[in-house]
């Protein structure tokens, strides 16, 4: 009996960093008391019209080019029909038969077994929307279920929104998630979102399905409320399973919307589709078309920066372990790695202090990369004194903290003058102190003697202590076995 | 306070023109209408705001034309407008004229309802653009006045707070949906109207009443504030008792605005310099397809004295056809309902308007939009959820849509052959209240005006004579309808300008010896 | 055009209107009638013709990205049925987010 194939396909929703929302001039503004961000407009109110964010299409425009996507000659805007409360005019003005974007591509280093391959996902299309407005669930559990009302807030209505539909090209919980991580990185790299999960910046469904393999598609159940890349993965793994015990106890699977239950780690039923919403689409008579001719497609073209994985292939190439090359791209280190190499620093090197030391200090401080005042000149300075033997390693991890605490006020050597941080460069002073050591320490001097190689690690660590960590390890090293003969 | 009654006889461009020179203040001509409309229209004259009374207070000759009056806000504009004249600021030609606005506009301070429940005493936050050049241009606002709920319907029966009455006889209706502005202005309650035109709605009561009304182009005045019936259809236009002042308010509210993004970008034709250029040589197209379409003896014999009348003034007039001009009828009342049931989605008691309780928010938007809308406003949006709903939308929206664009195409082929296109504005002359039950033949009154709507070309309806309906009824007014190419409103006006001076119809229900004087 | 009263029951569903069985009954044939006429439109040759949805055939109609004024909160919830603080108050909600 061969096992069972999870088929998974991608629904993201991305919430746009324009300055307006999407047909008014209202600020999109994250977290403003109530209904202050509203106008005729965004509330729904009689006689209003929308008029389209010229930055929100450029955007969207932007976002399909990166994705590789076929950016459409022409299309409109479609009315979606659906009552809601949230829904200021109850209907979501979205695109329907013609997408700004269709048929891109988006491909995911996944880590399988030790090795890292590449997964490719086709995305089928990816449209202009708008957000709805946010309802408040008053009642003993906060949440819609034993409230007995709500209380709407209309400050994210008509906010820009991309939806970007992947194929269900995905087929376990780990593609899922790089997929929306890349994902995440591309619109940050682009500037159009923060594509933050827990404001809702971006948001994520998942069309989950079980087949034998070769078969066609078993029946999908869609996967709402997942609010964490995390979350993702866990209801893909246990909709997968659930689906499995249903199939091989000979039941079938219902075509429904589930609800992923953080807590419980469960999926349940949300909705059934048998009554498919009839959403009575039709073009949108109050927005006329938007044209993107070939020259406009160049323009913007032109404006993509380097994309997360060319970044990626970049420092791999370079000789940075991917491991430290994640860290950075992930921590948004790409820029200061750049310019410390530009500095002179081996790009290597420049990574390993970033991905390491500094990201450790940020993390351990709560202080913000761009808080941090360290610039690429800096990790150049920091990276040539530990190179040409100016400060021992443990002295280097001092001074970077200097520059840090300091905000990059002060410069890697001055730092080290200032706080006296120099490498021990007396021989005779460092073989008085290791003579000092060897007559201390009987015992481990024997074990050195009857071979026991660990012990001599014990006698360096007590001559730096000794120096105040300014010896030069590899040079303690060979003094010491001089001295023990 | 001393009104001359004789200040409500003339026109717009007169009153205008009165006020610039000092002759009359614009606060004594105010406040003439205001005891016309005191005198004739049933309403309750006190306070800030006067209101209509219940449909049941009124009388067999109260013409119920408005729904609210803004007394107060009227008498500061006027005043408003007097200082500005003493203080030596140039006036615009309408500056200090009365003007009676369709309450389907929002405008600050005063309640906007559509005509509807469901909008009983809503005031919006915001002033729709018309109301905004209206106040630019030192216009006075009279008052909001009646229509059919949410502007549907073609005789103002259709309105939840009564129907409006003709003035040519109180017994009949005025037309719609625009009846109320219609009915103000033919009963010297105010020179000048604004209306909304969707399929006809200005130009069959304009036609109704003996009055110039006219719907600009697509796109030429702002939809923004408009509450919106059929989006891709609706256009707020003028009303007036001639055709000089028609043009004057066109252009008062004609033109560009960026927020409304189907308005046209380009410079609003000028139909004030059209005026007076005569039809000399102009190729005048008969629609042969709307010519008779159903239509009363005497509205047929009015229009052949029209086109005679345009022959003596030197117009080439010629048959041309609109192929698909009478299916243009049955894609209106699929294109606008299924509009409509979008547009009207918004009104489910949540934000604004009527609420009826209910134990959940899906029970109550359908108890609150059932009480909220009257009959005729539920069975369109039912015609048009039905007409969009899956399995149906192709052959009836979208069906619909490309019948539509066959006839701009035939539009566009009939203006390679001539310059303007005529044809009666209704097929009968105003019908007695409550004599039109059954909905398809209220819908027939528009089967001459919807063509132009669906292709978005300019029309303007101008009286040509009166009739009687052949069942006993008095003299009553029939229109005329001029159709032009998109953008080119300026025709229409020039067309109905030459008629007007060689008909010499006088829109005084009383020099006909119809009508009722208080 | 036959239409079902069971049809128009979902059609009132679907435009969230509360018609009771009289009105059902009442409309049912009307909206048929209006559909026979309407359906006329079916007549008419037009599979190659592009559905106008645009009289002047405008495109790329746009605002640049910056802020307009907002209403005051108060302007907006003045007109609230039902106001809870600063938010629009809704009975219990009984279906999930579409
Ligand atoms: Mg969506
Ligand atoms: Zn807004």
């Amino acid at each position: 009996m061969t096992a069972w194939e999870t088929v998974v396909g991608l629904e993201v929703h991305v919430e746009l960093a324009t300055r307006t929302k999407m047909w008014c001039g209202c600020p999109t503004t994250f977290g403003d008391a109530p209904n202050t961000n509203v106008c005729p407009v965004c509330s729904g109110q009689p006689g209003a019209l929308p008029v389209p964010n010229a930055r929100a299409v450029h955007d969207a425009t932007l976002l399909g080019l990166a994705l590789g996507g076929t950016i459409a000659p022409r299309c409109r805007f479609h009315r979606k029909n659906y009552f809601y409360p949230d829904l200021a005019k109850n209907y979501q003005i979205s695109q329907y038969d013609v997408p700004l974007v269709s048929d891109g591509v988006l491909e995911v280093e996944v880590e399988r077994d030790g090795t890292t391959v590449v997964e490719t996902v086709r995305i089928e299309r990816l449209h202009m929307e708008e957000d709805t407005g946010k309802s408040l669930h008053l009642g003993a559990t906060g949440r819609l279920h034993g409230a007995d009302r709500s209380a709407i807030d209309y400050n994210r209505s008509g906010v820009p929104l991309l939806e970007i539909v992947s194929r269900p090209d995905i087929r376990d919980p780990e593609t899922a998630q790089a997929y929306l991580r890349e994902l995440q990185a591309i619109v940050r790299a682009l500037g159009v979102s923060d594509a933050r999960m827990e404001e809702g910046s971006i948001r994520c469904d998942a069309n989950v399905s079980v087949r034998r393999p070769g078969e066609e598609l078993g029946t999908r159940c869609e996967i709402k409320n997942l609010n964490s890349v995390r979350s993702l993965g866990r209801a893909i793994t246990h909709e997968a399973a659930r689906q499995v015990a249903l199939l091989e106890d000979g039941g079938t699977v219902v075509m429904e919307t589930r609800h992923w239950d953080e807590e419980a780690g469960v999926t349940r039923t949300l909705r059934r589709k048998e009554t498919v919403t009839d959403y009575r689409y039709f073009p949108d008579p109050d927005l006329v078309e938007v044209t993107t001719s070939p020259e406009r497609v160049a323009e913007v073209r032109a404006e993509l920066p380097e994309l997360p994985a060319a970044s990626r292939a970049r420092l791999l190439a370079a000789g940075v372990p991917r491991a430290q090359a994640a860290t950075v791209l992930a921590g948004g280190m790409l820029d200061l790695l750049d310019a410390a190499v530009a500095a002179g620093a081996p790009a290597p090197s420049a990574a390993n202090w970033l991905a390491g030391e500094v990201t450790g200090w940020l993390a351990a401080e709560g202080v913000a990369l761009v808080d941090s005042g360290l610039t690429g000149p800096h990790l150049a300075e920091l990276v040539a004194m530990v190179d040409e033997g100016a400060v021992s390693a443990t002295q280097a991890k001092q001074v970077l903290a200097g520059v840090l605490e300091e905000r990059g006020a002060t410069a890697p050597r001055a730092v080290a003058d200032a706080r006296g941080l120099a490498q021990l460069r007396d021989e005779g002073e460092l073989a008085r102190v290791v003579a000092e050591v060897v007559a201390a320490n009987p015992e481990a001097v024997a074990a050195v003697r009857d071979g026991n190689d660990r012990a001599i690690g014990a006698l360096v660590g007590q001559v730096m202590r000794a120096t105040g960590g300014s010896a030069d390890p590899r040079r303690t090293n060979e003094l010491l076995r001089a001295a023990i003969g | 306070m001393s009104a001359d009654p004789a200040l409500t006889r003339l026109g717009a461009a007169a009153l205008g023109a009165a006020v610039a020179a000092g002759e009359v203040s614009a606060r004594e001509v105010v406040d003439a209408h205001l005891d016309a409309i005191a005198a004739r229209d049933g309403v309750v004259a006190d306070g800030d705001h006067w209101h209509a009374r219940p449909a049941d207070d009124l009388g067999p000759t109260d013409l119920h034309a408005f729904l609210v009056v803004t007394a107060a806000a009227a008498r500061a504009a006027a005043d408003d407008v007097d200082r500005r004249r003493a203080a030596g600021e140039a006036l615009g030609p309408l500056a200090g004229v009365p003007l009676a606005l369709k309450d389907v506009l929002t405008m600050r301070g005063a309640p906007t309802t559509c005509g509807s429940r469901m909008l009983e005493g809503w005031v919006p936050p915001y002033d729709a653009t018309v109301t905004e050049r209206l106040r630019a241009a030192g216009v006075v606002v009279l008052g909001k006045t009646n229509m059919d709920e949410f502007a549907m319907g073609s005789s103002t029966e259709n309105s939840a707070y009564g129907p409006t009455r003709n003035p040519w006889d109180p017994a009949r209706v005025p037309g719609g949906s625009s009846g109320g502005s219609a009915a103000a202005v033919a009963g010297g309650m105010a020179p000048l109207a604004i209306g909304t035109d969707t399929g006809g709605s200005i130009r069959q009561p304009a036609a109704f009443t003996g009055l110039v009304g006219g719907k600009p182009t697509y796109g030429a005045v702002s939809r923004y504030g408009l509450v919106a019936f059929a989006s891709s259809l609706d256009q707020a236009g003028p009303f007036a008792r001639d055709v000089t002042d028609a043009a004057l308010l066109h252009a008062a509210i004609a033109g560009h605005d960026p927020r409304d993004a189907t308005s046209d970008p380009g410079a609003p034709a000028d139909v004030v310099a059209a005026l007076g250029r005569g039809v000399e040589g102009l190729r005048v197209g008969v629609v042969t397809e709307l010519e008779e379409a159903g239509c009363e003896p005497g509205v047929r014999a009015a229009f052949l004295g029209a086109v005679a009348a345009l022959e003596r003034l030197g117009a080439v007039v010629e048959r041309v056809a609109l192929p698909h001009a009478l299916y243009g009828l049955p894609a209106y009342y699929l294109v606008a309902p299924a509009e409509a049931s979008s547009n009207l989605a918004r009104f489910d008691g949540v934000r604004y308007g009527l609420r009826v309780d209910a134990p959940t928010a899906e029970a109550m938007n359908a108890a609150t939009r059932a009480a909220g809308f009257g009959p005729e406003v539920r069975r369109r949006i039912m015609i048009g959820t039905h007409s969009l709903s899956s399995g149906y939308v192709d052959a009836y929206y979208l069906q619909a849509a490309r019948v539509r664009t066959l006839i701009a195409r035939d539009f566009a082929a009939a203006f390679e052959r001539v310059d303007v296109l005529i044809s009666p504005t209704a097929p009968s002359v105003a019908f007695p209240i409550g004599a039109v039950v059954d909905p398809l033949t209220m819908y027939r009154n528009d089967v001459a005006t919807v063509p132009a709507s669906l292709a978005g070309v300019p029309a303007v309806s101008v009286p040509i004579g009166t009739a009687d309906d052949g069942a006993g009824s008095g003299p009553l007014p029939v229109g005329l309808q001029v159709m032009a190419p998109l953008r080119a409103d300026d025709r229409c006006y020039r067309v109905a300008h030459a008629l007007e001076a060689e008909l010499a119809f006088d829109p005084d229900p009383a020099a006909h010896g119809a009508g009722v004087r208080p | 055009v036959s239409l079902s009263e069971d049809e128009v029951r979902h059609v009132a569903a679907l435009a969230r209107l509360a018609l009771g069985d009289d009105e059902i009954a009442a409309l049912t044939p009307q909206l048929a009638a209006i559909l026979d006429y309407a359906a006329e439109v079916g007549r008419v040759a037009a599979d190659d013709v592009e559905p106008m949805t645009h009289p002047l055939g405008l495109a790329d109609v746009a605002r640049p990205d910056e802020p307009g004024a907002s209403l005051p909160a108060d302007a907006v919830l003045a007109a609230a049925p039902d106001r809870v603080d600063d938010r629009f108050g809704v009975p219990r909600i009984v279906e999930e987010e579409a």
